[in-house]
């Protein structure tokens, strides 16, 4: 195999699975550390350089990273990474000093963001303090979009929403409530805009069309609508008995919402086994906490009506065949089943939609009627027009809505100072040694056992007295003490310098984990079995050194299962392995392009 | 050394012995020695055998006098009986531990220090008496725990850190065990677990006094140019003339060798060892012959590694002195000691 090349912005990013994972590349360990000194506001703007909504996403992000956690390659749970980003947001001191200026004096383009959702709101956070005027039009009279209208609550509530927000809005959005765009074209025409970026989401909920819809639609209700509607205080009852269709997310916000109206018995209906729910575990396990029903293997086939009201729903009972790799190979219908219910929630998926967008104005459609929009720069086929968020590649999360803002601020920018939208900065990785004397480092490098803290909750007699008290409480200061520590730091990274060593063999024999070799050099499927322990983790890389100086043979890391102990380097005897954080920088509209940062050298 | 004891998290499909043991169960508490020395080297190297050999902690003795080296013991196999004894007199507690329980596993960690100026006596001793024990002497040819002055082994005209040039003669210990009669001799080096890791398996399991002189550089007063013990020298004239395979009782032979070029030896436990020589025309089971090539080759400056000299048939200790096959410290007191009447007995007979 050839050196690797740790130069490669990717290649040290990729170790750190985490940032990694997370769509908007959040430097988690870096703000992990900044916790465990307890420098939480620190921590906060970490974390609010790269996913903007630190509070809100510390308790309902759909948290890529966490799977992704390589302390579950040695033990069996991640970090809680995404509860103590909620610890640097509840603990954070004011922050509104620190956040980029705004200039005074405004560049003189007029960006119009169509939804005052997390993708909207992240594109006027990077542009405003380019001097942009930013002008938001929101259909309803708050903003947050779906963060407000589908997150009930008790799950993240309004104060949290509202000051995430207005950190963004109050710093010169002007901010259009109530103002829901009826026609693009009336936009384009009269708003005397730059650029237009649309992020209305995905609000249309799926139907499900089935015998009895439209007889009983008083008692069956569009998941996302329903919601809504709550969000709202339009709905402040439900029956008795509620079925809920679905096993997404939404599903689950609708179950938990439905006990906290007065439903006393609710089923979450699944049309397949356990393995194939799309809804996190974790927000199966809080259902499941407040007593919710699921139900696998049920599928719909009619609603049930008596004297034109809703009765229940009857279901066809399913029995699936698997094949040994878990897929369904087969499926038959055992029986049907009546189940009564009062009320049905219909929690199956939801839409992008635009039906205020004219077909004629040069904004490409595809075949599913969604706009064609470039993967990278979020422009659609018209110039100066864009989309992020679940409107322009259909649902997804938060974070993921943020980064789609991020890249769509750099191409606006790009856009409206006349450059080519595809000359955009590449990401870079900066390396600094965290040595501090022979054997200290600027980090806990011992590795901690301790096992993941448990989120309290608020007591189940407790918390369904009002629809807005908020579950989680947050961790104590004593499990965020323990849970830090947990992290293994895999931003602080193993660097070799092969004409330092003298293949004494102390990093082989102190490290833990059996990830260090001296061997021949050879392919990598071949390296990769012939390792002190075998390499079969092929998402990971293998870090492969110049030929030693006595042997010629190569130092090969197996990057997969390294707990970031240092022990290699404070055993080297000639430091040919240091300790280095890497620190990646992912570009953002105010980084501008190279150009700009050769003309400007910035100080990391 | 490190600040941090080595974490017990493990690489999850790290194998286990036929006890269900992994690597790690083998390891002992944490190095206190210098970051690099080649003695933590042979610490992983014993470790890695011990655990092939699914030894069972509790039946292993390891046995050490005073020195760097002789801090190596605490390392491995934290389960084991450690026994640190007076300067260059392991030797003596090995022999007694021996004498009073010959089911156990002996190992004695020596320097070149403890075996060669203070424990030399010892060291010729038990390879008289040919104690049934694997002694490994880790050689750096200098006194690192009283700050780097030429031991027994140093070279002639190696050169010391501060520029000082040695005059003196070495003692080889590989010359000195196979003069004396030593069934088992064997010389490799930290940086080549390859070689050492099965020569230290072929060790424990030899009946008989099996002594292994490793090659171990210190990394502190003896790793600098002018030295001919440091990882440099070492791997420049690094020259293994027999490598060892220890294939265990129950593993079949499955690597092809070529007629002539390699040699197995069963040993009395059924296991064998099997010699893949390098050099050619070197007989690793001629004495003389042996003793002439390694003389010859330390004269051309040449560091002959490997399984240098390996006797059949001797007769260890408890053979020569027709000791019982049950260990003297499990036979009643009673039948062990003649009493005051059997005493008075023997005594009469010299009246």
């Amino acid at each position: 195999m050839e050196p690797t090349n740790t130069g490669h912005p990717d290649y040290f990013h990729k170790v750190v699975d985490c940032q990694w994972a997370c769509p908007a590349h959040t430097d988690v360990p870096e703000y992990i550390r900044l916790i465990a000194q307890g420098r939480f506001t620190d921590a906060y703007l970490v974390n609010r350089k790269s996913n903007v909504f630190p509070g809100i996403l510390g308790r309902v992000c759909d948290r890529p990273c966490e799977p992704a956690c390589r302390r579950t390659r040695v033990e069996e749970k991640p970090v809680a990474i995404c509860r103590l980003k909620r610890v640097a947001a509840d603990q954070r001191d004011d922050v509104t000093p620190l956040l980029p200026k705004v200039p005074q004096l405004k560049n003189g383009k007029r960006i119009a963001c169509v939804g005052a959702g997390c993708a909207s709101l992240t594109v006027a956070n990077d542009l405003l303090p380019l001097g942009y005027e930013i002008t938001m039009f929101e259909q309803w009279g708050q903003a947050g979009g779906l963060m407000r209208t589908n997150i009930p609550s008790f799950r993240l509530p309004a104060q949290v929403l509202n000051e995430e927000i207005a950190m963004i809005v109050d710093r010169g959005v002007d901010l259009q409530l109530g103002a829901r765009i009826e026609s693009m074209q009336k936009l384009l025409s009269d708003g005397g805009f730059d650029a237009v970026f649309v992020g209305t989401g995905a609000p249309k909920g799926k139907e499900l069309d089935l015998p009895g819809r439209k007889e009983g639609t008083a008692n069956i209700h569009v998941g996302i609508d329903w919601l809504e509607s709550l969000a709202f205080g339009h709905v402040d009852s439900i029956g008795k008995r509620v079925l809920i269709i679905g096993v997404g997310n939404t599903a689950m916000d609708c179950c938990r919402s439905s006990l906290r109206l007065g439903a006393a018995d609710v089923k979450v209906m699944a049309r397949k086994p356990r393995q194939y729910f799309k809804a996190s575990a974790w927000e199966l396990e809080d259902a499941e906490e407040e007593r919710v029903e699921i139900v696998v293997n049920h599928s719909p086939r009619r609603f049930v009506l008596e004297n034109g009201r809703l009765t229940g729903m009857v279901f066809d009972v399913l029995e699936y065949e698997l094949d040994a790799a878990g897929r369904i190979t087969s499926e038959r219908v055992l029986r049907e089943e009546f189940i009564a219910a009062d009320d049905v929630i219909l929690a199956i998926g939801q839409e992008n939609a635009f039906p205020w967008i004219e077909r004629d104005l040069g904004i490409e459609f595809d075949v599913w009627d969604v706009p064609k929009v470039d993967v990278k720069t979020f422009q659609s086929t018209r110039a100066g027009v864009f989309f992020g968020g679940d409107s322009a590649f259909g649902p997804k999360n938060i974070i993921w809505a943020v980064e789609h803002g991020h890249q769509a601020a750099i191409s606006i920018h790009n856009h409206c100072q006349g450059k080519a939208l595809d000359v955009r900065l590449a990401p870079g990785v900066n390396l600094q040694s965290r040595k501090m004397g022979m054997h200290e480092w600027s980090y806990a490098n011992d590795y901690n056992p301790a096992e993941r803290r448990l989120m309290p909750h608020v007591s189940l007699k407790e918390r369904f007295k009002k629809i807005d008290i908020e579950v989680e409480l947050g961790f104590t200061a004593e499990q965020v003490v323990a849970e830090v520590q947990r992290c293994l730091n895999c931003d602080v990274q193993t660097v070799f310098a092969a004409k330092l060593c003298i293949e004494c063999d102390a990093c082989i024999d102190i490290c833990p984990v059996d990830c260090l070799t001296m061997t021949p050099n050879g392919t990598e499927t071949e390296l990769r079995g012939r390792l002190k322990a075998p390499a079969t983790n092929l998402t990971q890389a293998l870090y492969v050194s110049e030929p030693l100086k006595f042997t010629q043979r190569v130092m090969v890391k197996d990057e997969d299962l390294c707990v970031h102990c240092g022990l290699c380097a404070e055993r080297c005897p000639t430091a040919a392995w240091d300790m280095q954080k890497s620190t990646i920088q992912w570009p953002h509209a105010v980084d501008g392009t190279e150009a700009d940062q050769k003309a400007q050298p910035r100080v990391a | 050394m490190t600040f941090l004891a080595k974490p017990k998290v493990r690489h999850p499909s790290l194998p286990k012995n036929s006890l269900g043991l992994t690597r790690r169960d083998y390891e002992g508490s944490m190095s206190t020695l210098c970051a690099g020395c080649g003695h933590d080297s042979i610490t992983a190297a014993v470790i890695e055998a011990c655990w092939g050999l699914a030894l069972e902690p509790q039946n292993l003795v390891k046995l050490s006098g005073i020195g760097c080296s002789s801090k190596t013991t605490a390392y491995f196999v934290g389960g084991g009986h450690g026994f640190n004894s007076v300067h260059g007199r392991m030797p003596s507690i090995a022999m007694g531990a021996n004498a009073a329980n010959r089911d156990l596993t002996y190992i004695g960690v020596s320097g070149d220090g403890d075996t060669l100026s203070i424990g030399l006596g010892q060291f010729c001793h038990a390879i008289r008496r040919n104690l049934n024990m694997l002694y490994i002497i880790e050689n750096n040819g200098v006194y690192g725990l009283t700050k780097g002055q030429f031991s027994a082994s140093a070279d002639v005209g190696t050169q010391a850190k501060r520029g000082e040039v040695n005059r003196q003669p070495p003692i080889d210990p590989v010359l000195l065990a196979l003069t004396l009669g030593a069934p088992f001799v064997a010389r490799s080096f930290s940086g080549d677990k390859q070689q050492l890791v099965p020569l230290i398996q072929a060790g424990i399991r030899h009946r008989g006094f099996a002594m292994i002189d490793v090659l171990s550089p210190c990394v502190t007063f003896n790793d600098h140019e002018g030295s001919t013990k440091s990882y440099a020298y070492a791997r420049e004239h690094y020259d293994p003339a027999v490598n060892a395979d220890f294939v265990p009782f129950a593993r079949e032979i499955t690597a092809d060798y070529s007629a002539g070029e390699s040699l197995p030896i069963v040993m009395h436990d059924g296991s064998r060892i099997v010699l893949k020589k390098i050099a050619p025309d070197y007989d690793p089971t001629d004495r003389i012959a042996a003793m002439a090539k390694i003389q010859a080759g330390m004269r051309r400056q040449e560091f002959l590694t490997g399984m240098l000299y390996l006797g059949r048939g001797d007769r260890e200790f408890h053979d020569l002195n027709e000791m019982p096959q049950t260990p003297l410290n499990a036979i009643p007191y009673g039948q062990l000691t003649p009493g005051s009447k059997g005493l008075d007995k023997i005594l009469a007979r010299f009246r």
